[in-house]
């Protein structure tokens, strides 16, 4: 925007302004606040003078402390900021960063770590239920063997060694037919 | 006398699960940081576009003919580096004991490159981004005083990551942060490595693609950022002078060795897991082209956000001289602007010189500020992470770059742990009785804690003088030996029936020509120019002092006598595996020739081989 005569009445207003916060006077009116020396830059010096003590002017120690005090609302005043509205001679506090109370890099590092173990576990897991399985399977397997080289030898739950060797009697009836089959 | 051919039977040996899977981890090995933060940087510095000449010239007579070699080993032979160079020739075993030690000193030192990056990445959450702007001092009267001597990247990259020391003796204390990230870093290895290549196939498909999707976004988000165009124009310009320095042929050298990721042993591992009719000719030519253009692919963002930060800074010192000649000289705003500047700097000058004289103005030059070259940790967190500061939507810039980052140099790791691991596996002591799970962990967790030194705060000059001399001279002289080895005991002719027989072609004359002559001969000459530049200065570093005169300038020193030492192991420890075995199994030769009764063992290493 342009400067002119409104936005030097603004100032005017706004010094005004902080003068009454600073002193609590009720006092300080516009027609005390006096600029000169306006350049084409948008620089100029100012007064504040004091109509009550006959015509003399605030100390400069003064107006520095009403204007540090609020600096902010005179920079909202004209939408600019400390880098662009500049008081010689008062030099701004810098204001603390936002910290957030736990830094933010320690819960995504939380949230990475967290995923990584979930992973691991996942893997060893899998890879421990798999081998067990393989194991399980190859056991299956020789115990199949195994029994079929049991279930061959017996017969009826009788050994088929003891049927030789011990109560087998010859049967007569079928041993002895000789005769009846036709020769050849 | 070539190797009966049969078919071998199932070993029970893991394989890939396809062809892409294992062009892709070869691929991932051989891109890594290097081809983001050194290829730009030395076709900056070499002459631009005139820097591609020497670099293709090498990679034709050098890194295509190595890369060859390495699978069609690993291939033929179906065994990791160490058994390998045992079946080769028992002499030559020591080649395959050095190109692991030299796997397990880089992965030492490589995850803790990662770990930064993962360190960056944890930190891009935060809005505004932490290193743009400098913490208080403790009166809160102004700025820290180290940030604003440097600047709040500087100070976030050296105090707030690495809390650097002074000096490389004075070793600091741990820092609990990076403990805590190199811990995450060494589980993320762990995890993808658990089972070898089973686990590793599956995540190469996303860390070896991942970095290609990332740059393509950045290329053109780049190339729409103002000053863009003048980084690229100062990057590609050719400069054909450049090309009489011999030290650019010597850096084209080594930089496309060194790139290919040759001499690790990881390359013979992975072409060991392959099926044996592969066509690895055709594999070699591919990983060495696709490294090329991936690096030069690169090269375009990177640059494009050179240009753009070089000519932010100049437009920052532009306004900067500005507003303070319309204070002085009390003009109306926006009588000066970028374009009148000099116009109206003549016109100022000729009326009012001693006023300008007091003004103490910086000369703003463009130039100087596209000349201020980095390469390496610096051109990524220092350089790159202002620059990202200055474009909209910087959180989402950072993740991305830093996250492709961390994929680079992952894909890489795969490769480095599969070169310890493979050799690891196939010594009968440990294979049957341990599950793979607990001996991938077990590697993990030991580098681990051989690492937890890097943490210190003069850590990352230890990571610059292992990267420096574990990480250059050893493999060198490892390629040499395999060339001569292959070429020479081996004998060509062997290994051209075997490549034959998996690739189903005969070898043309270029392989056989550059294996037998060319390869070797460049080998040899690029580690004499390596070792003369290096002897020819005492090692120094840059430490970072804020006690120094010329802060924010880095203070040159010199390494103490016991760091030299230790920089002299590094190099040579690996190496003298080589004359070690060699010398030992003379030695027994010898006992054993003198003792009728024993056969030699060269037989049952050839009967060994056909199994």
């Amino acid at each position: 925007y342009v400067w002119d005569a409104n936005e030097e009445y603004l100032f005017k207003a706004v010094v005004a302004f902080a003068m009454r916060r600073y002193s609590r006077k009720s006092t300080t009116q516009i027609s005390n606040v006096l600029l000169c020396n306006v350049t084409d830059r948008v620089s100029f010096w100012f007064v504040v003078t004091d109509s009550s003590e006959n015509v003399s002017t605030v100390p400069g120690s003064e107006v520095e402390a009403a204007i540090r005090m609020n600096r902010n609302r005179i920079n909202s005043a004209f939408l600019l900021s400390d880098r662009t509205l500049q008081f010689l001679k008062i030099t701004s506090t810098l204001s603390p960063p936002v910290e957030p109370s736990t830094p933010v890099w320690l819960i995504v590092f939380g949230v990475v770590l967290c995923l990584i173990v979930a992973g691991i576990v996942f893997l060893i897991v899998a890879g421990i239920r798999q081998r067990k399985k393989k194991n399980k399977e190859s056991t299956k397997r020789e115990n199949l063997e195994e029994k079929g080289e049991v279930t061959v030898a017996v017969e009826n739950g009788i050994p088929c060694e003891t049927l030789d060797l011990k109560a087998g009697h010859v049967n007569g009836v079928f041993a002895a037919d000789d005769e009846r089959f036709t020769s050849l | 006398l070539s190797m009966p051919r049969e078919i071998p039977r199932e070993d029970g040996r893991p394989k890939w699960d396809n062809k892409f899977q294992y062009i892709l981890s070869c691929i991932g090995f051989a891109v890594g940081l290097g081809n983001v933060w050194r290829f730009p940087y030395l076709c900056q510095i070499h002459g631009g576009g005139a820097f591609l000449i020497p670099y293709f010239i090498a990679l034709l007579f050098e890194g295509i003919p190595l890369l060859h070699l390495e699978l069609a080993l690993g291939q033929c032979l179906r065994k990791g580096s160490i058994s390998a160079w045992n079946t080769i020739s028992p002499y030559l075993g020591g080649v395959g004991i050095a190109s692991w030690m030299v796997s397990v000193l880089v992965s030492l030192y490589y995850n803790t490159v990662l770990t930064w990056v993962m360190w960056y990445f944890i930190n891009s959450f935060q809005e505004p981004l932490p290193w743009s702007t400098c913490p208080l001092n403790e009166n809160r009267t102004g700025l820290n005083e180290e940030c604003y001597e440097s600047t709040a990247v500087n100070y976030f990259w050296y105090r707030k990551t690495l809390n650097i020391t002074p000096d490389v003796t004075e070793s600091g204390t741990l820092q609990w942060w990076l403990i805590l990230c190199l811990a995450a870093c060494w589980a993320i290895v762990y995890l993808c490595t658990i089972r070898g290549i089973e686990t590793t196939g599956k995540a190469i498909y996303v860390t070896a693609i991942f970095p290609y999707l990332v740059l393509t976004i950045f290329l053109i988000q780049g190339l729409t950022l103002p000053g863009a165009t003048e980084g690229l124009a100062y990057l590609f310009t050719p400069n054909l002078n450049t090309l009489k320095n011999p030290r650019v042929w010597l850096d084209a050298a080594t930089q496309i060795f060194f790139s290919l990721s040759l001499a690790f042993g990881g390359l013979i591992a992975f072409s060991s897991y392959n099926p044996p009719k592969n066509d690895c000719e055709k594999d070699a030519v591919t990983v060495a082209i696709v490294n090329s253009v991936t690096s030069l692919y690169a090269s375009i963002p990177v640059f494009s956000v050179l240009g753009f930060k070089a000519t932010t800074a100049y437009w920052d010192c532009l306004d900067r001289n500005i507003i303070n000649i319309i204070n002085e000289f009390d003009l109306p705003e926006e009588s000066i602007m970028r374009q009148n500047y000099t116009a109206w700097m003549s016109l100022l000058n000729l009326s009012y010189p001693e006023k300008i004289a007091g003004l103490k103005l910086k000369s703003c030059d463009l130039q100087e500020f596209l000349d201020q070259s980095v390469s390496g940790t610096g051109l990524a967190f220092i350089i790159f992470t202002q620059a990202i500061i200055l474009m909209p939507g910087s959180q989402a810039w950072a993740i991305l770059f830093f996250i492709m980052l961390f994929s680079l140099g992952l894909s890489s790791m795969f490769g480095n742990i599969e070169g310890v691991f493979t050799p690891l596996l196939e010594l009968r002591v440990i294979s049957n009785s341990i599950p793979k799970e607990l001996l991938s962990g077990v590697i993990c967790l030991i580098c681990f804690l051989i690492a937890l030194c890097f943490t210190l705060g003069s850590g990352s000059y230890w990571i610059d003088i292992f990267d420096s001399y574990a990480g250059s001279v050893p493999l060198l002289v490892i390629a040499f030996f395999e060339v001569i080895g292959v070429a020479y005991i081996y004998k060509i002719q062997r290994f051209s029936k075997d490549v034959k027989w998996m690739t189903g072609r005969k070898l043309s004359l270029y392989w056989q020509i550059t294996w037998r002559f060319i390869s070797p001969l460049l080998l040899l000459i690029v580690f004499m120019a390596f070792i003369t530049l290096q002897i020819q200065k005492p090692p120094s570093y840059a430490a970072w002092n804020p006690k120094y005169e010329g802060f924010p300038m880095k203070e040159e020193k010199t390494y103490p006598s016991w760091v030299q030492a230790i920089c002299v192991l590094l190099a040579v420890l690996p190496c003298v595996f080589v004359p070690l075995v060699a010398l030992f199994h003379l030695i027994q030769q010898m006992r054993r020739s003198k003792d009728p009764s024993f056969v030699p063992p060269e037989v049952f290493s050839r009967q060994g081989a056909t199994n």
